[in-house]
């Protein structure tokens, strides 16, 4: 469009926005997450040769299947307006927590949590969908509410929005999802607009509740949180407390073998990695697979990896002020705090410096539940983003990417 | 953040609202912070310590089972293979494809070692601070702290861990182990002890349980590996002696390097599991022999379990080639010759149980051959021994892995009086020219010191003397000397006996010579003991209140008393003498050495081994003349004690001076000796042979030492005994 036609907004009603039409996705958007999707998938299918004897490509398979799905869900999903999920806000809500509540009834435990419903192809862990749905309730209902932000009664029922349906994720026990539930709700109401002192006394009600839960009631005898996620919590604080030979479940040992296998990878991948190969990483395909990845690929592959996540939430935040509506920004923030969390906690733990909370690698995480959830966000992205320009074409305003 | 830049009213663009803009740069700036810590904590980890974690990462997964180099042949003085390595197949097990029963077994056999072995070290570092905080324990102590000292000492001693009994459920196993036991005839206990032995020693290596086990069980294994799941058929390089027993004592033998072996200095770098030197030669050169082990890298899972791995092995390194001074044909009928002297003293009704030989070159003391009876095969100890084979070769009153040649002490007999002589005429003791020892017996006091058969050989020069071996004669001259002083001691000391030669042997024992003062400190060590444990003798000394009297030396004279040496000392003194003579009269204390040179496995020379430098002595050439003189007489002329042993031997091309030697010991029949030096130009050589209750010098030790000459000297080889009856 020549910044030197005249403007007329009565033709460009009536047509669809030729910008629109050449720019059906955000590229750099889309580059970023077929980069991670590509970067999953060889990581994954080295990370996992030997895990099935006889298939060595039975993770990378199965992963790349999700990523495709995955993908065309994301496609969908920047097809519909976004805007028009605002509506459904209250049933999105019951279905969040009525998903999650199916799950505790009847779903099937997987390494004593129970996280998923079994379908006869496939299980799906409600709490990883749960994020998303969350997102766009909150968003909705803050929207909703921007005139009454600095009322302490909003800020209140968002999170109380959040504390339930995170309170019964932690039972399952998913202390992880549980987490990004709150950091969702905290960011949006962080990029909303509420008042500094709801954010900072919420931000020291956590830090109280935290040393509560981990260090005062466990003192005086009362675990609120099973004992191990007591340890996984408290375990990168003193790394070489419990020697290693104790057992491989040991939260230490797993992390001290993460930062091996991470370590070893030098600036271009271990020379003869073996250290995820033959199994000293538990749970080096979901939760810990940033460690195959240091390993196999080193400094340059990490880094390669952790610049793709740059690139994903600077669109993620470029998004969030291009937005149309403030829905949009708000799904877009709500975005953005989950990336963000996932990414640091997740890779934060790998590398030792943050505790082991069973957070995922958005995309990179081997699992349909995570990737597929993590893809219906970018979906939701990529629609704020279509949205916005369809927008700004209609008022004859030039959008920068 | 193109975002928030300010919006111009005439810019197109969406209005940001500038709270909305604030918090999202706090956002963006959020992240810019947690990027840039990653990617810290990520450098710090894979650029800044990586090596660090590579190693780790190593420990981890990679276990190094050692390839076991071939080990050096040794060869005799011309090239000949002595002992070799020769590939036999083993049965062996392969721990991991066992039931687990078998492991957890070894587990519980390997943490009882663990305890075990850290009960002891607390023990001896208990029994260190014992030792150091009660310094005279020896000396002084009341009887509760010698008994703390004994219980201290007791629990400081490496003890035998049992292998736990494998679990009645283990019924594949057992069934595994009997059916295999029948095969290759090895009990099925033995069996499962070797195994878990093995594991705990080396997990991951496969464990030998047979080695030889012949053709038959071989095929019947190979047709019928369904029935023996874990069984394999192994080739191992396994130590060969192709010559069985001969010279096993100083060839020495190999077997697995013990728990004590690993923690010395000489065996620095040496895994669990290698066989190494344990003995003789092949201890003392083990270093060269052993060659460096290669690595074989087995890659396991985080339950140690192998997996599939392109690791590299390191290829092991052979040892080298040792060279003895040792001339195999010499020792080979040396053995022989001792063995037909033992039979033909034994036909004369004498135990003759036992006896040694040492040749040396007196020039330079090369050890030519060096043997001792009776002997064992040290190739049993090349395979997994049982306890009752282990039993017959270590243990039993028999000592077949003692080197008689140097590591027993005995009396010497007459064969001690060259040096008697020596010491006389150096120290003006007497006159060669001077009669002494008129009549069968000499009374000294109220003890008569007579001579064999109460022969009459009159009052007799000295090269007369040592021809017949007047025992009378010495008699006095030892009387004479007790009154100078240390004068026979000093001359002995100064030809080599009475301390360590310095022979490339693991052990050698030091010997006795008596005087004065080591009476007194005896005698010491006798009261002192009766004292400390309340008993009427130690056995020590049998009369402890009793000084050293004259009679002590007379005894010493003669060779007898209180004198205890070897086959090679006495070897090394006589060398002395004999390259003293050759040079008139500077001679040197030889060293006495079996390894040449070190070799490459294909034939070149790696390094020469060096000799400790040999003293030097000075001997009055006059008066070393007589004595030689006077052994030579009693080789070589009628009346000399060993001349008839000698009868037929060219004299005049390869003069021998030869002393016959009678030890008598308490208890036993008298031990026949035989000391020789036989000249030659080219290739002299000192002989020495010695056989425990084997009677008579002239009768037993002298033929043998013929025989040995003979074959040295390519002369027919004749078994002469002679008649001499003298002491």
């Amino acid at each position: 469009m020549s910044p030197l036609s005249p403007i007329k907004p009565s033709e460009e009603t009536q047509l669809p926005s030729p910008a629109t039409l050449r720019m059906p996705l955000d590229p750099l958007l889309t580059l970023a997450v077929l980069g991670l999707g590509i970067c999953s998938i060889v990581n994954l299918k080295a990370a996992t040769r030997k895990a099935v004897p006889g298939n060595p490509s039975y993770y990378s398979d199965r992963q790349t299947i999700y990523l495709v799905v995955g993908f065309i869900l994301m496609l969908a999903l920047s097809r519909i307006d976004y805007s028009r999920l605002r509506q459904f806000k209250s049933a999105i809500y019951a279905a969040l927590l009525l998903s999650i509540l199916a799950v505790l009834a009847l779903g099937h435990s997987a390494l004593g949590s129970t996280r998923a419903i079994s379908f006869s192809f496939f299980s799906f862990q409600a709490s990883e969908l749960g994020k998303v749905l969350l997102i766009i309730a909150l968003a909705a209902f803050v929207g909703e509410r921007s005139r009454r932000l600095h009322d302490r009664n909003t800020t209140i029922l968002v999170m109380i929005g959040a504390l339930v349906p995170a309170m019964l994720v932690i039972v399952q026990p998913d202390l992880g999802s549980g987490m990004v539930y709150l950091v969702v709700a905290y960011g949006l109401l962080f990029v909303a607009g509420a008042s500094w002192r709801h954010l900072a006394a919420l931000a020291a009600l956590v830090a109280v509740s935290a040393a509560f839960v981990l260090a005062a009631a466990p003192a005086a005898g009362v675990h609120l949180l099973k004992g191990y996620q007591e340890e996984r919590l408290t375990a990168f604080l003193h790394p070489s407390s419990r020697p290693h030979q104790e057992g491989a479940n040991e939260p230490s040992y797993q992390q001290l073998q993460s930062k091996i296998a991470i370590g070893a990878g030098g600036k271009t991948g271990a020379k003869e990695p073996g250290q995820i190969a033959n199994g000293f990483v538990p749970e080096s395909d979901t939760d810990f697979i940033f460690a195959a990845l240091g390993e196999q690929y080193g400094f340059l592959g990490a880094g390669l990896v952790l610049l793709l996540y740059g690139l994903l939430l600077s669109r993620t935040l470029r998004i969030l002020v291009m937005s149309k509506d403030l829905f949009g920004s708000l799904v877009a923030a709500g975005v953005a705090g989950m990336l963000m969390f996932q990414v640091f906690v997740n890779v934060g733990m790998t590398i030792g410096i943050m505790p082991i909370t069973g957070v995922t690698l958005p995309l990179m995480s081997y699992g349909g539940s995570s990737v597929i959830t993590t893809l219906l966000a970018v979906g939701l992205l990529q629609s704020i983003y279509v949205q916005a320009r369809a927008s700004a074409a209609m008022k004859g305003r030039v959008l920068r990417h | 953040m193109s975002a928030i830049e300010r919006v111009r009213p005439s810019d197109p663009r969406v209005p940001v609202a500038p709270q909305l803009a604030l918090r999202v740069a706090i956002l963006g700036g959020l992240a810019m912070v947690m990027f840039g810590v990653i990617f810290f904590r990520l450098w710090y980890l894979q650029i800044l310590t990586g090596e660090q974690y590579v190693h780790q990462a190593n420990v981890n997964r990679v276990r190094d089972l050692p390839i076991a180099a071939p080990r050096g042949e040794v060869l005799d003085r011309e090239g000949k293979s002595l002992v070799t390595s020769r590939t036999t197949n083993a049965v062996q097990i392969v721990p991991r494809d066992l039931p687990p029963a078998v492991a957890e077994q070894a587990a519980a056999y390997h943490a009882s070692l663990a305890s075990a072995e850290l009960g002891r070290e607390a023990a001896v570092a208990v029994l260190l601070r014992f030792e150091r905080t009660h310094p005279a324990i020896a000396q002084r102590s009341t009887a509760a702290e010698r008994r703390q000292l004994h219980r201290l000492e007791a629990a400081a001693t490496p003890v035998q861990v049992s292998v736990p009994p494998l679990p009645p459920s283990a019924v594949g196993v057992r069934a595994l182990f009997s059916r295999l036991g029948q095969l290759i005839s090895v009990s099925p206990q033995t069996i499962d002890e070797r195994v878990v032995q093995g594991i705990s020693a080396t997990p991951y290596a496969n464990i030998t349980v047979k080695t030889d086990a012949g053709q038959g069980p071989l095929t019947v294994l190979a047709e019928r590996q369904g029935e023996f799941p874990g069984v394999v058929q192994q080739p191992v390089a396994i130590r060969d002696y192709p010559f069985g027993e001969m010279a096993a004592q100083v060839l020495g033998h190999v077997g697995q390097i013990s728990a004590e072996e690993l923690k010395m200095k000489a065996f620095r770098g040496v895994a669990p599991g290698t066989v190494v030197g344990q003995e003789g030669l092949e201890y003392y050169y083990d270093r060269y022999l052993r060659g460096k082990a290669g690595v074989q890298r087995v890659e396991v899972d985080a339950s140690g379990n192998p997996v599939p791995s392109a690791l590299k092995p390191s290829l092991p390194v052979a040892g080298h080639s040792l060279k003895l001074s040792i001339s195999m044909p010499l020792q080979q009928e040396s053995e022989k010759a001792l063995l037909q002297g033992i039979e033909n003293a034994r036909a004369g009704g004498k135990p003759a149980d036992a006896g040694a030989f040492v040749a040396l070159d007196p020039r330079n003391g090369q050890v030519l051959a060096m043997g001792s009876y009776p002997s064992a095969d040290p190739n049993k100890f090349a395979k997994p021994l049982t306890p009752a084979e282990s039993n017959v070769l270590v243990g039993g009153g028999s000592k077949r892995l003692i080197d008689r040649a140097a590591n027993e002490a005995y009396p010497t007999g007459s064969t001690f009086k060259p040096i008697v002589a020596m010491a006389a005429l150096e120290n003006g003791v007497l006159t060669p020219e001077e009669g002494l020892g008129a009549g069968p017996c000499i009374s000294v006091g109220t003890e008569q010191f007579c001579n064999a058969g109460h022969a009459d050989y009159g009052a007799v020069g000295l090269v007369q003397a040592l021809k017949v071996s007047s025992d009378t004669y010495f008699f006095e001259v030892g009387e004479r000397a007790n009154s100078r002083g240390r004068v026979i001691q000093s001359e002995a000391e100064k030809l080599g006996i009475g301390h360590e030669t310095g022979i490339d042997l693991p052990s050698e024992l030091t010997g006795v010579i008596p005087d004065a003062k080591w009476r007194q400190k005896q005698n010491e060590l006798e009261l002192s003991c009766e004292k400390r444990e309340h008993k009427a003798s130690c056995g020590i000394v049998a009369e402890p209140e009793k000084p050293w009297t004259v009679g002590d030396n007379m005894h010493l004279a003669v060779g007898q008393g209180d004198l205890l040496t070897n086959p090679l000392q006495m070897a090394v003194a006589y060398s002395t003498l004999a390259n003293a003579y050759m040079n008139g009269g500077e001679g040197t204390v030889v060293v006495p050495h079996l390894g040449l040179e070190v070799d490459e496995i294909t034939g070149g020379l790696v390094q020469s081994l060096s000799v400790r430098s040999a003293r030097h002595v000075r001997l009055n050439y006059s008066d070393l003349s007589l004595v030689m003189e006077g052994i030579h007489q009693a080789a070589s002329q009628s009346g000399g004690t060993s001349a008839d042993v000698w009868s037929g031997w060219n004299q005049s091309a390869n003069p021998v001076y030869g002393k016959t030697g009678t030890a008598e010991r308490y208890g036993k029949e008298d031990q026949s000796w035989y000391m020789a030096y036989v000249a030659d130009p080219k290739r002299p050589i000192v002989i020495a042979v010695t056989v425990e209750q084997g009677g008579f010098g002239a009768e037993t030790a002298a033929p043998v030492a013929r025989l040995m000459a003979s074959k040295w000297f390519n002369r027919p080889l004749k078994f002469v005994t002679g008649s001499s009856h003298t002491l």
